[in-house]
């Protein structure tokens, strides 16, 4: 059994300690927000955050997280009261498809925890590593700069 | 296209008649030079007012379309044209997207034709459904109908829901309709939020990749290592043993593992593809050497267009362009899971089309369509024909295979880049003149392409229906035919030309699996054409807008030019070293949405980088529904189209395909991406509803390998227009 | 220490050892140049690499800004556009040859070896001058230099002249009439433009090549250039065809992606002419001479380690199991997905533990917007107690060798720059 902290609450989990994170999120914890892309750490739509950093959850065992936080999707708000990054990522229409769009709010949350105030250029580049296929990226910007007015 | 509707028509004249369940819309006063018959968007194929419109008794309305949510915001679209024309607010209005037991038929969500197909219907059967409730109302009040007064989804305060009791809204829906005034629109042509987009930044479980069935178990199916490789050999013993496994499933060639839980799947998986051994027997081509194949290829050539009489001989401007095979590489590999039970197969998938694919399913698996149902959940971004399909006919088959269990099978990374069907390699040749007075007197232009759709259709267009111990055999390619299109859409330019003439070779021979990507051959045709009539006006020593502006006679093509060149400030655009600019044109399949890009881009000589600087467009999509959705698609289509154009190729060598992942196939990340982007919307209220979702593609294309050619002073016609490629044209 | 007081009277005695300023010239046109000159110096750039320490990440080719970290400071590499301002657009071509050939700036100021001639000085005439003939034709850049960042007392220019009267051998090359022409073209471009031992030479504490054991090790940025001489770590030993690979594309079937300041320079090679590539390589293999067959018998174990996978036990093997087996237990294929079975890795095998933390938290990716290999890096997801664990587990199942000493001091070091 191993026990994890996830958004708050602590899951004793009956799993392979291997098992990456992202499988335990969806297929034990039915949390939808980190999503399968690639399963190889190259597209970012699994991220999710590990003691407030950005991490990619496909390529990270469970066996490496005990005792540290880990916050998903549904950990920085509800659809009633959804978190500061949501809610601009909303405003902004930050969407097409929407499938990136968790590992790109997650990646942003990461950012502005540590940068409240990036400049562009520090947006772009630390966002590098999640891909949008769909070319919503001008809005995701948007969005970020947006959350990050928000007090 | 007619304009649609009764102009100015209003709820006057309307007569109430009691007890019939024929819509007394006969009494409607009919307009002048009012047509007859054919009935309008999808109400053609499917008549029936309440297949579009249901009231409930509970106050909700229920909309039924037969398109399907891919990210391109048409539920929200239609919620707004239902919701003005049954004059009730969007939130009231519940929308059933493609189900086969439960929405009308319209075939694929496909070609940029929901708004021009199901809007349309929709636009049309909420408007008779609201003259109809208005007839009940009066019936009911003694009210004469131009006397009631409508609003939010009552007939004088008396709520639809009270009106309706039975089968009153199950009429035939007549050929003309009395729309809203677009001067007195409160909905449509507004920004109404993604109704979409809240639910999926919170989490909720909307894709398919997020049905969580009970008692779902999880599948992976071992693709193979190339085109046509049969299984030799199968040790599945050491898979079959792993935790959680419950099933090895093999038909032929075609196998699959399922177990417990999703990771025990991948990890059996893993060990079974280990346990494999496969005849390969794939030749594909040398990837260097595909456009010297293209043309030697036996291919159906047709003169699709042709104006005055094209001259031969020398004295003319000649020029090849070349695009290789391109991928969807959707960020969300495909899934779909189903579920056989009581003889009966249900399939939730993203494919674009659910009830073609419901007939591939039935024709593979032996069983009745009418016992197949295919229920659309959405996926991410297809951008066309992708492996969406593909994975609901795998689900169908080990769901059959575990009756009374539900299946969900999930593609990896590596299978959805290997197996999906691509954009197809295509080759291009224009040849031109320019006459004295700097008009085009000639232009010639013919393209190579295969098919651009291999969709179901029929289960041999399934690739697991190849693998199986009876397999189907893909049927022969046919081309889609003009005006719209397959590898020649957009091939015929909308421009004026002295004499002009357009030739299409197919090419049925397919050395790798293509089928449609966004736009299809009009990505390419574009391009080429778009080049081309730079390279035609520095002929003529004319600038590239006005040259272009010389040969459009549709007033709308003018003016969307004419709006991109003035808001990217062209007139007054000054040249600096390493810095080009570039314009690019089209209206999408001739018949759709007019799009203009200019754009400027910055040119590294030694790395050959490009720097997308500016881009700015305007789009002419007739009646705007919703202005951010289409501001959302054209920023988009952009910046896909840059991605395509300067970065991407699909890589093979001899026998498989060699493009598995990102690394193998890297797609434009955020420091590649433009440094401003802006799109500006031409609005026609009453026009016709024009398709958007890839009007920018082509456009995208020929604007940015124009800035390219005039920052560089050298004209790069083989895409992606790469830094090596740039590098090696421009020299050291 | 002895040496800094030597340099400190040199230094007093010599102050007026600078040589003469040149007068600065018009910028030369493009057509006062031979096309086949200005192609011949681009390629001779790429093997000098002329573009990675002159270029910014993200900036405009050769106009500078890029920083170089030292153990004496940080230089930051100067805009050689024609920009006559800002860049070297006043330089004439004897200003260039004296640069390259001893180190003199326009100005008659000494150059810091950070920038190689202590390499370039053994280019022949020929080289330098189509090498002038490329940089001189690139874009103009108007971009000031951003003044180097060192410590006291490296940052006195003038000790410069002392460290080069002790330590900078003018010396032309020498090609050697036993070896074939091949041999000699691989030695003129590895010794001299390609100034391979700048990363993989071991230095002194005043940064002067050790030149008893040339090719036996170096540092470059902090990554640890393994031994290129009989002392190679490499797991399995290369081949000229190997290297060839390598060198041309950063990949080879039994040996590591090429990573850290190994990256840019296999992808300029891939714009160098191929005999030349070719050459380098052949040279490569003899400097490594024949392996030894106790080398030969580690090779064929860790080859078919490759193969069997790992099976060890401990919480640096479940570590393992968990974030690297899935690729790395794959091994390599024409596709993607799966990555080089550990052991067949240099950087489990040479003496100190940087290279593998480096790829471990940074991941490898490739260039902008071209296909390549991808690695994630694992920086936020593990622990430092976690890397540890790893590090020790990776260092003896695949290294086969004792447990590092650095790994505390490296991941610190490494911890540090990322912040």
């Amino acid at each position: 059994m191993i026990s994890l902290d996830v958004n708050g609450k602590t899951q004793e989990l009956d799993a392979d300690p291997a098992t990456p994170l992202l499988y335990v999120l969806r297929d034990y914890l039915q949390l939808n927000g980190a999503k399968f892309g690639c399963g190889l750490g190259q597209c970012g739509a699994c991220t999710v955050l590990v003691d407030g950093r950005a991490v990619l959850s496909c390529v990270t065992p469970i066996s490496t997280l005990a005792g540290r936080r880990i916050t998903t999707l549904e950990g920085l708000g509800t659809p009633e009261k959804p978190g500061r990054v949501q809610r601009a990522f909303v405003a902004e229409q930050a969407a097409q498809c929407g499938y990136c769009i968790p590992g790109m709010i997650m990646q942003a949350q990461a950012l502005l925890e540590r940068t409240p105030h990036p400049t562009s250029g520090e947006i772009r580049k630390h966002m590098s590593g999640n891909l949008c296929r769909c070319g919503t990226h001008m809005r995701i910007l948007r969005a970020v700069e947006r959350a990050a007015r928000e007090p | 296209m007619n304009p649609r509707g009764a102009q100015g028509m209003n709820r006057r004249g309307f007569i109430a008649r009691s007890g019939a369940l024929v819509v007394s819309f006969s009494l409607l006063p009919r307009l002048a030079g009012a047509q007859a018959g054919k009935l309008p968007g999808s109400l053609s194929k499917e008549p029936m007012l309440d297949a579009w419109i249901r009231v409930g008794a509970d106050g909700r309305i229920t909309v039924f379309t037969g398109k399907a949510e891919l990210g391109q915001g048409i539920k929200t679209a239609l919620v707004q044209v239902a919701a003005e024309e049954l004059v009730v607010e969007p939130s009231r209005i519940e929308l059933v997207t493609a189900d086969t037991a439960r929405t009308p038929d319209e075939q694929y969500t496909a070609g940029s034709q929901s708004m021009q197909e199901s809007g349309t219907a929709i636009l049309h059967a909420a408007a008779q459904a609201r003259v109809l409730l208005a007839e009940l109302a009066a019936k009911r009040l003694g009210i004469p109908a131009e006397q009631l007064s409508i609003r939010d989804g009552a007939v004088n305060r008396v709520a639809y829901s009270e009106l309706v009791a039975g089968q009153e809204l199950h009429v035939r829906a007549q050929p003309q309709s009395p729309l809203r005034d677009p001067a007195a629109r409160t909905v449509m042509g507004k920004p109404l939020a993604r109704v979409d987009i809240p639910a999926k930044l919170t989490g909720q479980p909307v894709y398919v990749q997020d049905l969580r069935l009970p008692g779902m178990v999880h599948a992976r199916v071992l693709r193979p290592p190339s085109y046509g490789a049969r299984l030799k050999a199968l040790d599945s013993a050491a898979a079959a043993a792993m935790p959680g496994v419950l099933k090895v499933v093999r038909d032929g060639s075609f196998v699959a593992l399922v177990a417990e839980r999703e990771y025990q799947a991948v990890t059996a998986a893993r060990a079974l593809a280990a346990a494999a051994q496969w005849d390969e027997q794939a030749k594909l081509p040398d990837s260097k050497e595909i456009y010297a194949l293209l043309p030697k290829l036996p291919s159906q050539n047709t003169v699709i267009h042709e104006n005055g009489k094209s001259a031969t001989g020398a004295g003319m401007i000649e020029a090849e362009y070349r695009r290789p095979y391109q991928m969807h590489a959707s960020i969300g590999p495909s899934c779909a899971v189903a579920l056989y039970r009581d003889e009966a197969l249900t399939v939730w998938t993203h494919g674009q089309g659910v009830y073609p694919l419901r007939g591939a399913i039935a024709e593979m698996t032996g069983l009745p369509a009418e016992r197949v149902r295919c229920i659309h959940m959405e996926g991410a971004g297809c951008y066309g024909h992708n492996g969406a399909d593909d994975a609901a006919a795998d689900a169908a088959l080990l769901a059959r295979a575990l009756p009374g269990r539900a299946v969900r099978v999930q593609w990896m990374r590596e299978d959805e880049h290997s197996w999906e069907p691509y954009g197809p390699a295509m080759l291009s040749k224009a040849r031109g003149r320019v006459s004295a007075d700097g008009t085009v007197e000639d232009f010639q232009y013919e393209l190579w392409s295969n098919t651009h759709s291999t969709r179901p259709g029929p289960a041999g267009s399934l690739a697991a229906a190849w693998q199986l111990e009876k397999p189907f055999a893909p049927p022969p390619p046919r081309p889609i035919p003009q005006p719209t299109g397959g590898g020649d859409r957009n091939a015929i330019p909308l421009y004026k030309f002295a004499n002009s003439r357009v030739v299409h070779h197919f090419v049925s021979e397919m050395p790798l699996r293509v089928s449609a990507l966004r736009a299809l051959g009009a990505y390419m045709n574009i391009f080429s054409i778009e080049s081309f009539m730079d390279e035609l006006a520095a002929a003529a020593r004319a600038d590239p807008v006005e040259f272009r502006l010389r040969h459009l006679q549709d007033p709308r093509a003018q003016a969307v030019v004419r709006t991109a060149a003035e808001r990217f400030g062209w007139q007054a655009w000054k040249k600096q070293p390493g810095r080009g600019r570039g314009f690019g044109f089209a209206r999408y399949k001739n018949l759709a949405a007019y799009t203009a890009v200019a754009c400027e881009v910055e040119v590294d000589r030694d790395s050959g980088r490009v720097r997308v600087r500016r881009v700015v467009a305007a789009n002419d999509s007739g009646d705007i529904v919703n202005p951010d959705g289409i501001v959302n698609q054209i920023e988009g289509g952009i910046v896909q189209s840059t991605s395509w154009t300067l970065h991407e190729a699909v890589a093979f060598d001899r026998q498989r395909i060699t493009s598995r992942d990102w690394g193998g196939y890297p797609i434009l990340r955020f420091p590649d991406l433009p440094e401003s982007v802006e799109v500006h919307l031409v609005n026609r209220p009453g026009q016709p509803f024009l398709g958007t979702g890839e009007a920018a593609q082509g456009p995208t294309a020929g604007a940015l390998g124009n800035a390219i050619a005039d920052a560089t002073g050298t004209r790069l016609r083989e895409l992606p227009l790469t830094p090596a490629r740039i590098r090696q044209a421009l020299g050291a | 220490m002895r040496p800094l007081a030597l340099i400190a009277v040199a230094a007093a005695m010599c102050s007026a050892c600078a040589a003469e300023p040149l007068a600065p010239v018009a910028a030369p046109t493009r057509a006062s140049f031979d096309p086949s000159l200005i192609a011949k110096g681009a390629q001779l750039a790429a093997i000098g690499n002329c573009r990675v320490c002159h270029t910014a990440e993200g900036g405009k080719s050769f106009a500078g800004g890029r920083p170089i970290e030292t153990p004496f400071g940080t230089f930051y590499g100067t805009n050689i556009t024609p920009d006559p301002g800002t860049g070297i657009g006043g330089w004439s071509e004897q200003a260039f040859v004296r640069a390259l050939r001893e180190g003199i700036d326009r100005d008659g100021r000494h150059l810091y070896p950070a920038f190689p001639y202590e390499y370039y000085t053994r280019l022949t005439d020929e080289d330098i001058h189509a090498l002038y003939a490329y940089i001189a034709t690139r874009e103009a850049v108007h971009a000031q230099n951003r003044p180097h960042e060192l410590r006291a007392p490296f940052n006195i220019r003038a000790l410069v002249a002392t460290w080069k009267a002790i330590y900078f051998e003018r010396a032309p090359f020498r090609p050697d009439p036993a070896r074939d022409a091949q041999w000699n073209r691989g030695a003129y471009l590895v010794n001299g433009l390609g100034h391979c031992g700048a990363c993989h030479t071991p230095r002194g504490a005043l940064g002067a090549e050790k030149k008893d054991r040339p090719f036996s090790g170096g540092i470059a940025e902090g990554w640890h250039g393994p031994a290129l001489d009989a002392r190679s770590p490499a797991p399995v030993p290369w081949t000229a065809e190997q290297l060839f690979k390598y060198l041309r594309t950063g990949l080879d079937d039994v040996h590591a992606i090429a990573a850290g300041p190994m990256d840019p320079v296999v992808r300029n090679l891939a714009r160098a002419p191929e005999e030349d590539v070719r050459a380098m390589a052949a040279y490569l293999e003899a400097l490594a001479g024949p392996p030894s067959a106790e080398r030969r018998k580690k090779a064929d174990a860790a080859l078919a380690q490759a193969k069997a996978g790992s099976r060890a036990n401990g919480r640096g093997a479940e570590i393992y199991a968990g974030t690297c087996a899935a690729c790395h237990d794959r091994g390599r294929d024409a596709g993607s997905g799966g990555a080089l079975p550990l052991g067949l890795g240099t950087a489990m095998t040479i003496p100190t533990s940087s290279n593998l933390l480096r790829i471990t938290l940074e991941g490898i990716a490739p260039p902008e917007g071209q296909p390549g290999r991808a690695m994630p890096g694992f920086a936020d997801a593990l622990t430092d107690g976690q890397v540890k664990d790893l590090a020790a587990y990776i260092r003896s199942e695949f290294g086969r060798a004792p447990a590092w000493p650095d790994v505390e001091q490296e991941l610190r070091k490494i911890r540090e720059e990322r912040k």
